[in-house]
């Protein structure tokens, strides 16, 4: 669990650099419709003065801040319901409380940063870009991953990294159960430990190019030289159940 | 889809609002399940004495008739509080055994929803803002509530198949999910003695709770073992006389979310739900773990 103190916002962020003397534009959920902030940030085409926003009053809402394809800068007052950034495009969206499910759902670049805990389903198909979430990841986290990075520093939930095709998920914390289960070509590292293995998921050595492929990571996190990478174990494909095998008929 | 939302007050001073709070938390939830809703909400007792909520499936209304003719016969005062289309019978303890068979002989259209000395269930067909309004779920006191809107899936929308169902004393279940082995579970319970009054799945995983209750089980323990005996998805959340329990399916399909203060533990489907609560922002919020049962206790 990871304690966030809503609405809070002090200091820059590690990511976007982004701090609250800076000039922002306002949308409030209170006043506006779902719909009319985000066709307002649908709308915003290169090049935009308006650079960065900050979203009050989510309130749990759904669907904040999706399809936006603008290199901006959104901040998110706190909780939100599920699927926040999805689709996003070059945006770097950063979520002051928990995320509900589907956060960064096929997101395709950018960066999504959720403060505190997110849902089930976490940057789920997601294509590129990537979502960082401070706190932990509940189940399905990085399901059906399609080159988005995942970094969570905390636990994953049970299931995640399920079908992930490519891509990486690293996770500061523990796995739950089912990690990895058919997996593709999607490099998993976890440094707490691991409930289970999914079909076809196994344990693989940690080489330098993994050491140097997590530090990038670690350090895109703002984490570089406060963990060490060799604490990481790496997880992938045995690549066993690509195509159908009548001796593998147990396994699907 | 469907919807839950629970509350359970650790502060007196919040008490008289527990209505309030329950019906602010269910109108969020309104989109999650639009064709009926229903609050189990635990209120005031009075020593030696029984609540019974009853509802009628063909309409009647008259319920002070009804207390009338059952008081001369069982020859004990019966209490009768009506609300929309329910009413709540407080009989004296000894009497209840007496009084629901007296229902059962001589008021055939009549459901018996609740029985416990704390416990009263309102539920109804409609939209939940409409159904929280007509049963004045606002002006209720109380230590804990549950609610619930239905998207129904496994039975008919009727009153008895909304949520929540209480199937013995002073226990209530709601659901969201749905079950796939209900038929041979339901057989199973009517060889224990305990007899489901509808087609409802959930009305079944209550009745499982408190078969295994009667066994002498406690609550955690039941709910732990009913991840193994119900096959399907479901996320519940129980009352009791004195407490509130939270399980989730080891799939965890169904969302919940949880957040806790010093002066309460409140359940949801969204966080949405719970924005209106008071201090929220502060509150420690979380989602319960797939096939670990949470259970909090006056």
């Amino acid at each position: 669990m990871n304690q966030v103190e809503l609405g809070s916002w002090s200091g820059r962020d590690i990511r976007t650099g982004r701090g609250p003397s800076d000039p922002f534009t306002e949308l409030d959920l209170s006043a506006l419709s779902l719909r009319e902030l985000n066709a307002r940030l649908q709308a915003l085409k290169v090049p935009t003065n308006e650079t960065f926003w900050r979203v009050q009053n989510p309130n749990g809402a759904h669907a904040v801040a999706v399809g936006i394809d603008a290199p901006i800068d959104v901040e998110v007052a706190g909780h939100v319901g599920y699927f926040c950034g999805g689709m996003n495009k070059c945006a770097r969206i950063v979520i002051h409380g928990n995320a509900g499910q589907g956060v960064g759902e096929n997101m395709m670049s950018g960066l999504i940063h959720v403060k505190g805990d997110a849902s089930q389903s976490a940057g789920a198909t997601g294509h590129g870009g990537l979502l960082l979430i401070d706190g932990n990841a509940g189940a399905r986290c990085g399901i059906s991953m399609k080159g988005v990075d995942i970094v969570v520093k905390g636990d994953i939930g049970h299931l995640s990294a399920f079908m992930a095709q490519t891509g990486r998920l690293v996770a500061f914390g523990d796995a739950g159960d089912a990690l990895g289960d058919s997996i593709y070509e999607a490099h998993i590292y976890v440094r707490g430990k691991v409930e289970g293995l999914g079909a076809d998921c196994i344990e693989k050595e940690l080489r330098d190019e993994h050491r140097a492929e997590l530090f990038a990571l670690i350090e895109q996190a703002g984490e570089a030289h406060k963990i060490d990478v060799s604490e990481f174990r790496r997880y992938g494909s045995a690549r066993k159940l690509y195509n159908f095998n009548i001796d593998n008929a147990g396994a699907y | 889809m469907c919807g839950i939302a629970g509350l359970f007050i650790k502060s007196s001073r919040l008490r008289p609002e527990l209505g309030a709070l329950l019906s602010d938390m269910t109108s969020a939830l309104c989109s999650r399940g639009p064709d009926s809703a229903g609050f189990a909400l635990y209120t005031t007792s009075e020593p030696g004495r029984v609540k019974l909520t009853l509802t009628s499936v063909n309409g009647r209304r008259d319920f002070q008739t009804l207390g009338e003719i059952l008081s001369r016969s069982l020859g004990a005062p019966i209490l009768t509080t009506h609300r929309y289309t329910h009413s709540v019978f407080t009989v004296p303890e000894e009497e209840v055994a007496q009084c629901r068979a007296w229902i059962v002989e001589n008021a055939q259209d009549i459901r018996v929803l609740s029985e416990g000395s704390n416990l009263e269930i309102y539920k109804e067909v409609g939209y939940p803002d409409d159904v929280a309004r007509k049963f004045d779920i606002r002006s209720i006191s109380g230590t804990h509530g549950i609610a619930h809107t239905r998207m129904a899936t496994e039975s008919a929308v009727t009153t008895t198949g909304a949520h929540p169902f209480s199937t013995g004393p002073d226990q209530c279940l709601v659901h969201n999910g749905s079950l796939s082995n209900h038929a041979s579970l339901r057989r199973e319970l009517r060889q224990d003695g305990i007899v489901p009054e509808t087609e409802n799945d959930t009305e079944v995983a209550a009745g499982y709770i408190t078969r295994e209750l009667r066994r002498g089980r406690a609550l955690g323990d039941a709910l732990k073992s009913s991840v193994n005996d119900l096959d399907g998805f479901f996320t519940f959340v129980v009352g009791t006389k004195n407490g509130f329990g939270v399980l989730r399916d080891p799939i965890a399909c169904k969302p919940a979310v949880m957040a806790e203060t010093d002066d309460y533990v409140a359940f949801a489907s969204e966080y949405r739900s719970l924005t209106g609560l008071p201090g929220v922002a502060n509150a420690r919020v979380f989602e319960p773990k797939p096939a670990t049962p949470y259970f909090w206790e006056h």
